[in-house]
């Protein structure tokens, strides 16, 4: 399979039909351990986003959230079961897919425009074209004049925009985020949520979002699933019903319908985190 | 250095007018720091080497075992315009320095591949690291003897010797380096569709490099002393010969004098390492080669 083939022309804006849907069917995934025995992180998920879709996951720590992402991106191989993206069973890298790790995933020894330039460059994109279009990038997330920067010499918010700039700039069909704004403070992450949604409305990739912050989920999706806790199965799926564009974040928390939904989906992932953290700290003690 | 003073000169480039005082006071506050350090370098300098001067003057310590600095500077003296034995202390220099640079280039070369390819290959590395692990134990100096009994008394035992301390010492490092690479950019560029072969361009080699280049100080010292050790097992030229032959003329101020040339080689070396490494590594955070500095 040619990997180019489904990538979209990097740069291009129009508002992708071919965003990729993705399809999880019975998606189990076990992991041995050094001393021979079988961990299993997820079971039996199934989950379906579509094309164009923002859709959060949610759960109490360690339910499997990442693993569940590292088998949509390929990284991994299913156990059991079968995740499809845009139709196709995923087998090997799947094509089009960035990712955004909680850690800034930047290269510490590339520039800021090294950095967003690596997704050009690795598809094979001529320098001065990956340059332009990196360039294009660092302005629309507001670092032009940082390309020179190295990683270490930014802060927390601007490493995120990088990666974001980073992430963004293939023009993805699914975008993985696994807790991207977790190690943010509040007010920055508010700004990078802002930020996010208005760069997904005109890319409109699929996004499959992991994080543990209810409110982050509703304010951002249009589909928040909740996970149980270990083996990580998929317990609710709530569709948020939310007009877009959605605007502020910090002001949609506020609205009425907000309130309804977060309560309604906290109910749901109470029971999860109180035995979560029970059998956490029953194991600590 | 470098970045340090970068650092410097940026926050300079911004003066506000009304602390230029306070700048000014933390100006030659840091002057004042500079000026002492120096001092004290020089006074501890002269306590060192003046004392041992005195010592032995006063016959407290035997000169005839110890040296003496003012002997040792005279034996430099005659290193240089005399010669020795074995020709002018050029050449017997050019042959020691050229042994322990190929052995470095050698060592650096096969213990860097290596490095990175059983660092990079969990099979490979549980197979052959016990063995590495042996090897590494064993006193490898005493191959020396082994190399010069099996190519004789040229340069290219020697070569062989220095290169194979240098091996270990950059192995280790470029090994543990593959090792530390971030797992979250390995996985960043792989979804972005690259190669093994990218992977290991774009990631791992510039993430390993960090430990290999912080090897590379450890490493030339590593070279030289094999080169000399080879050396004075058996050679036809070289300071290990020099010195082994000052050994056996009971003359210990020849003998430091070596020690004198061979560390300044080994002081410019490593002069040339920093600088490779501060052109490779430019993209560090500040506070870690000022950590190194000291």
């Amino acid at each position: 399979m040619d990997a180019k083939n489904h990538h979209r022309p990097p740069g291009s804006l129009e508002r992708a039909e071919d965003a990729a849907g993705i399809d999880i069917v019975g998606l189990s995934k076990r992991y041995l351990t050094p001393k021979g025995e079988t961990f299993t992180a997820i079971r039996d998920v199934t989950l379906k986003v579509e094309p164009g879709q923002f859709c959060s996951i949610v759960g109490p720590t360690g339910c499997g959230k990442s693993t569940t992402l590292a088998q949509v991106s390929g990284l991994e191989k299913p156990s059991v079961g079968s995740v499809k993206v845009g139709g196709q069973t995923v087998e090997g890298i799947t094509n089009g897919v960035s990712y955004m790790f909680q850690a800034d995933a930047l290269f510490p020894w590339k520039s800021v425009l090294g950095n967003v330039m690596m997704g050009p460059t690795l598809l094979g994109t001529p320098k001065r074209e990956a340059t332009a279009l990196a360039m294009d990038w660092l302005r629309r997330v507001g670092l032009a004049g940082f390309e020179d920067r190295y990683p270490h010499q930014l802060s927390g918010g601007m490493r995120k925009r990088v990666a974001m700039a980073a992430a963004l700039i293939n023009n993805p069909r699914i975008l993985l985020m696994d807790e991207p704004f977790g190690a943010l403070d509040v007010q920055t992450k508010a700004i990078m949520q802002n930020e996010l949604l208005k760069l997904w409305e005109e890319l409109r990739p699929s996004v499959l979002f992991i994080t543990h912050d209810l409110d982050e989920a509703v304010a951002l999706s249009d589909r928040v699933v909740i996970m149980t806790s270990s083996p990580g199965s998929v317990k609710d799926v709530f569709d948020i019903d939310l007009p877009r564009p959605r605007g502020n974040v910090q002001e949609i928390r506020h609205e009425e319908r907000f309130l309804e939904l977060q309560g309604h989906i906290w109910e749901s992932l109470k029971d999860e985190v109180t035995r979560a953290y029970a059998r956490t700290s029953g194991a600590a003690a | 250095m470098t970045t340090l003073t970068h650092s410097e000169t940026r926050k300079s480039e911004k003066p506000m007018e009304t602390d230029t005082a306070a700048k000014n006071a933390g100006r030659s506050k840091a002057r004042r720091r500079t000026a002492s350090i120096w001092i004290g370098r020089v006074v501890l300098a002269v306590m060192v080497v003046g004392g041992w001067q005195w010592f032995t003057e006063e016959g407290w310590v035997d000169k005839f075992f110890f040296g003496q600095p003012s002997e040792i500077w005279n034996s430099l003296i005659k290193l240089f315009t005399v010669g020795t034995a074995f020709g002018t202390i050029w050449e017997n220099l050019w042959v020691t320095a050229q042994e322990a640079f190929l052995g470095f280039l050698l060592g650096t070369l096969v213990g860097v591949v290596l490095g990175i390819l059983l660092g990079s290959n969990k099979y490979l590395s549980a197979v052959v690291g016990p063995y590495i692990r042996i090897v590494n134990s064993i006193p490898r100096i005493v191959l020396g003897s082994i190399f010069i009994v099996a190519f004789g008394l040229g340069v290219f035992p020697k070569i062989l010797l220095a290169a194979v301390l240098v091996f270990f010492v950059v192995f280790f490092n470029a090994f543990q380096g593959v090792r530390e690479v971030d797992q979250n950019l390995v996985a960043n560029v792989r979804v972005l569709g690259a190669s093994p072969f990218q992977v290991a361009m774009h990631v791992t080699i510039p993430s390993a490099m960090t430990w290999i280049i912080a090897s590379l100080h450890t490493a030339f010292g590593f070279a030289i002393i094999g080169a000399l050790v080879a050396e004075v097992l058996g050679a036809q030229q070289g300071i290990g010969l020099i010195i082994s032959q000052a050994q056996g003329t009971f003359d210990p101020n020849t003998v430091f004098a070596c020690m004198v040339i061979i560390a300044i080689v080994t002081l410019l070396a490593e002069s040339l390492i920093s600088l490779l490494e501060h052109k490779l590594l430019k993209w560090r955070p500040p506070n870690r080669s000022e950590a190194q500095s000291i």
